[in-house]
């Protein structure tokens, strides 16, 4: 993949973080820290990539390259669809030792036509892995070929793993739908209180927790990017009114891709916890009445906020009796590093610590100013320190991605999900409660005294039979 | 109508894996990369941590994959190949992967398996790493095991077997030693858990053998809590235990995919081996211990002889349950061979048998195995006029609803279902289990007519007194 192409993809005024590199800094992006040899964690471009699109759902999702790329992956995201499946069936053109020698591309055009002949879908997302990039298939022309015999649109995603991390493929990701598939279509029903919600994934169905307070509201989500996504409404995104950035600085750019070419300003919020949730309803209703839609959104905004925020204030306040003061060590990135500690704040929570990973310094300072010290954020915990800590007692519960699941499992700490895999959604009034009740259930566990008991050769009994 | 097919050969026209004729893309792939293959047998080394030489998502993909199947945290590393590395080679990355990793987890064992980005590259791993060894002296503490693991060719059965191997000719004391009367070897398939191994080996020490098990998952991935963190594998076959397998009577060699290293076994040190072709179902159980009698000259202990007698009533009360019904299985291609081949035995049909690779051992199932995916699980299974039960991997959900049968997850990976890795299903009792779980499933699907013609539950009463009658439903 040409530098330019990557150089593009990390040119974000926008990032704080950017802002402050010197020019020649800024051009090495920011991946090429995370890619030590022996020490490296996390997922590859691809991954980014295909994490970003593949909420849209009926599309059909080709990986050109080896078994290892999408067998060892297909089918493992929670993210869910409100009616077409297609998203969820793995497509690889699996490719053998005869394909890379004699080269992928007539095979990449046979699969294309496979797909396109016994699945019918509204678009294929070619997915350019580490091989065909290595041995030069030019996947755009077949794409193109593709395209014109199929009569659908057949996309080129250029996201070799070796390029760089699972943030860049999302940027990568981004990128391609602002080129490609933005703009190629108009909204039969275009309305002034339309928007974009861009980097909502629908994971658990989180966006099915947002869209009712968005519809007492009468404020339409034109197209989610990508969650419960389908490829026309994505291909409308141009006509949305406002664009809201939820929890995902990867597609900031995307973003600013939108309002840089069609003009339609930007906000980056978060549904996660209540004083979050009003926050973005009202800053999309203002967003809205200031690009032309209705004047008044703002007061109904205001009357939903006071009503759902007294609802969900009630609902937390058992919850709340018997959370206050527990510990809590917070091991994610990014938004959620500040977002989620105000959730967790508003049910009384303690949290001790947040990491920062991926977080820019915004992120950062809402964080310090959550937390009130610098000593509770971190970076990247490696595996012994963390078992180490929980062992110790630094913390009543982790909540983490399921990589480090097992660390906390071990030294007999309750854990939650937080990431992508989580199977419980938090986004809301209603997830804010849901949230509350998930910790509530996981500290409050009964198997926690069964498990900690010293074993009989261990405890009091035995050194009594001594 | 015999519901037992005549075997028939497998279709193995040599095509390249992962298709039948016309298909151009693989569907719901049923493969898994031999690199994961590779890591989960260096999984199986006490002490030990496997790394995969390719880009961080290659590590990143099968990382998940064994974490969501074992339920535990797994050591697995990268060499976090970049675009720059892959053009001017991997040597360094090599380098500093090994580095960083000895500093860091003091590991006894380094399990190098390639990948495709590696292999398509051409990198001279062998060379890299025997250049390193003698560039660092002070790395003589730690075993770099390198095993061809490139992702374009086979499967995960594949890859385990060439890491078994790699270790064998890497670690194994070359020469004939002087033979221990009572040690056996034991090469555990890729598809046998963590409970399968233990079970086997206590099988063989019921017999007052003992066995050098490689690699022996029951040490490491069965699910226990350690006093304290471990960066590595928390238990396993020994390094020094590997030098001495040399000294054994025999070596045991479970599933076909396992020859090669029983093979290159022999060549090192001159131990004989025997390729048990499975060890489920009361036959391949018997022809299992009547090797263990021979070995150690002693007579079948009373515990096994118990077992036995309990697997065959667990068959006398049970065949009915099996009698006629039709089941789809999509397995690695020595696990297809062992599942097909038992419900054969208890009187099933195979309704279609699909595979991820071509094998030798595909000879054994009964009926055509085809090598595909979930999607040709699924055709060839609808073209059969459907089945009672689907038994596949955990992505065999899909195809389950679709076909409308039950799902028996078999396989790797199980990621939606707790105990993947403690499922016994080797050996009378392992056997046995295995009848009563999916001979349960068979029961609750079965629906029988009823006086209004109205088809309701089955239950086990009908079961009991009617099972001739029940015939193909």
């Amino acid at each position: 993949m040409p530098d330019r192409q990557i150089a593009a993809a990390f040119d974000e005024p926008d990032c704080a973080v950017n802002r402050a590199k010197p020019a020649a800094e800024r051009q090495l992006g920011c991946a090429a820290a995370a890619l030590a040899p022996g020490a490296a964690a996390g997922g590859c471009a691809f991954d980014g990539a295909k994490i970003a699109l593949q909420p849209i759902t009926d599309a059909a999702h080709l990986v050109h390259g080896p078994i290892a790329c999408d067998g060892n992956s297909w089918d493992s995201r929670n993210t869910g669809s409100s009616g077409p499946q297609l998203y969820r069936t793995g497509f690889t053109t699996d490719l053998s030792e005869i394909d890379i020698i004699q080269g992928g591309e007539r095979r990449l055009a046979r699969a294309l036509r496979q797909v396109a002949e016994s699945h019918r879908p509204a678009a294929i997302f070619v997915y350019v892995t580490c091989v065909p990039a290595l041995i030069g298939d030019d996947v755009a022309a077949v794409c193109e070929a593709a395209a014109d015999q199929l009569g659908l649109p057949v996309i080129p995603v250029d996201v070799p793993g070796f390029v760089g991390s699972k943030n860049l493929g999302n940027k990568l990701a981004g990128r391609v739908l602002l080129d490609r598939v933005v703009g190629t279509r108009e909204p039969a029903d275009p309305s002034p209180t339309d928007i974009n919600l861009i980097g909502e994934y629908n994971v658990a169905g989180e966006l099915w927790q947002v869209r009712p307070l968005l519809d007492r509201l009468g404020v339409r989500v034109r197209a989610a990017i990508t969650g419960d996504a389908r490829y026309h409404d994505v291909a409308t995104a141009h006509r949305a009114r406002l664009s809201m950035v939820v929890c995902s600085k990867a597609m900031v750019a995307f973003a600013r891709g939108l309002h840089d070419r069609y003009g339609i300003p930007y906000f980056e919020g978060s549904f996660y916890g209540i004083g979050e949730t009003s926050a973005a309803l009202r800053q999309i209703a203002l967003g809205l009445a200031a690009a032309g839609g209705p004047a008044d959104l703002p007061a109904r905004a205001e009357a939903l906020i006071a009503e759902a925020e007294a609802q969900a204030r009630a609902r937390l306040s058992p919850y709340r009796a018997r959370l206050t003061g527990r510990r809590v060590l917070l091991y994610t990135g990014g938004v959620k590093s500040w977002s989620v500690v105000a959730a967790l704040q508003e049910m009384g929570l303690t949290v001790v610590g947040t990491s920062v990973r991926k977080s820019t310094e915004e992120d950062k300072d809402r964080a310090r100013a959550l937390l009130g010290d610098d000593a509770a954020l971190f970076g990247q915990i490696p595996a012994r320190e963390l078992y180490g800590r929980l062992a110790a007692g630094e913390a009543d519960l982790l909540m983490s991605g399921g990589r480090t699941q097992f660390v906390a499992l071990k030294t007999r700490t309750p854990w939650l999900d937080i990431n992508q895999e989580r199977h419980h959604a938090y986004a809301g009034y209603d997830g804010a409660v849901a949230l509350a009740a998930e910790v509530d259930a996981a500290l409050h566990h009964p198997v926690w005294h069964q498990v900690r008991r010293p074993a009989p050769w261990d405890g009091a009994g035995a050194s009594a039979c001594r | 109508m015999s519901v037992i097919a005549p075997p028939a050969p497998a279709r193995l026209d040599g095509r390249p894996a992962g298709r039948p004729a016309a298909k151009a893309c693989a569907v719901n792939p049923l493969k898994i990369s031999p690199a994961l293959g590779g890591a989960l047998a260096f999984l199986g080394i006490d002490r030990a941590l496997p790394l995969l030489h390719g880009s961080q998502g290659c590590t990143a993909f099968a990382l998940v994959l064994l974490v969501r199947h074992f339920r535990e945290a797994i050591p697995l590393q990268t060499t976090a190949m970049s675009e720059l590395n892959t053009i001017l080679g991997g040597a360094d990355n090599l380098e500093q992967a090994v580095a960083t990793l000895r500093e860091r987890a003091s590991p006894r064992l380094i399990g190098l398996c390639s990948t495709a980005l590696t292999e398509t590259r051409d990198e001279d791993i062998r060379g890299d790493l025997r250049a390193l060894m003698l560039r660092h002296p002070e790395w003589q503490d730690l075993a770099v095991v390198y095993a061809p693991t490139p992702d374009f060719a086979g499967s995960l059965e594949v890859g385990w077997a060439s890491a078994v191997q790699a270790m064998i000719d890497a670690l194994v004391d070359e020469g004939p030693r002087p033979r221990h009367r009572r040690q056996v070897n034991l090469l555990p398939a890729s598809h046998m858990t963590p409970a399968d191994v233990e079970a086997v080996r206590e099988m063989i020490e019921a017999f007052d053998l003992s066995a050098v098990v490689l690699p022996d998952l029951s040490g490491s991935l069965d699910g226990h809590v350690p006093d304290d963190y471990v960066a590595t594998t928390l238990g396993g076959t020994r390094v020094e235990d590997i030098a001495g397998m040399g000294a054994a009577q025999i070596t045991l060699a479970v599933g076909e995919h396992m020859r090669g290293a029983a093979e290159a076994l022999q060549r090192r040190t001159g131990v004989p081996f025997r390729v048990l072709e499975r060890l489920t179902g009361l036959q391949a159980v018997d022809t299992f211990v009547e090797t263990l009698m021979a070995i150690s000259g002693r007579p079948a202990p009373e515990s096994v002889r118990r077992e036995r007698s309990r697997l065959v009533d667990a068959m006398l009360d049970g065949h009915g349950a099996f009698t006629g019904r039709s089941v789809a299985v999509a397995a690695e291609p020595d696990l297809l061979v062992s599942i097909t081949r038992f419900l054969n035995e208890l009187g099933c049909r195979i309704a279609a048998a699909v595979t991820s690779m071509p094998a030798a051992s595909l000879a054994g199932v009964p009926g055509t195995a085809v090598v595909g995916d979930l999607d040709d699980l699924h055709r060839l299974t609808e073209a059969a006029g459907g089945a009672d039960l689907v038994i596949a991997n955990a992505h065999g959900q899909a195809t389950a609803d679709a076909v409308g049968a039950p799902l028996f997850r078999l396989g790797f990976p199980v990621f939606d279902r707790l105990g993947a890795g403690h499922r016994v299903s080797v050996g009378y009792r392992g056997t046995r289990d295995l009848l009563f779980d999916i001979g349960n499933l068979l029961i609750a699907g079965r629906t029988v007519p009823t006086a209004r013609g109205h088809p309701r539950e089955a239950s086990d009463h009908d079961h009991l007194h009617a099972p001739a009658a029940l015939g193909c439903s």
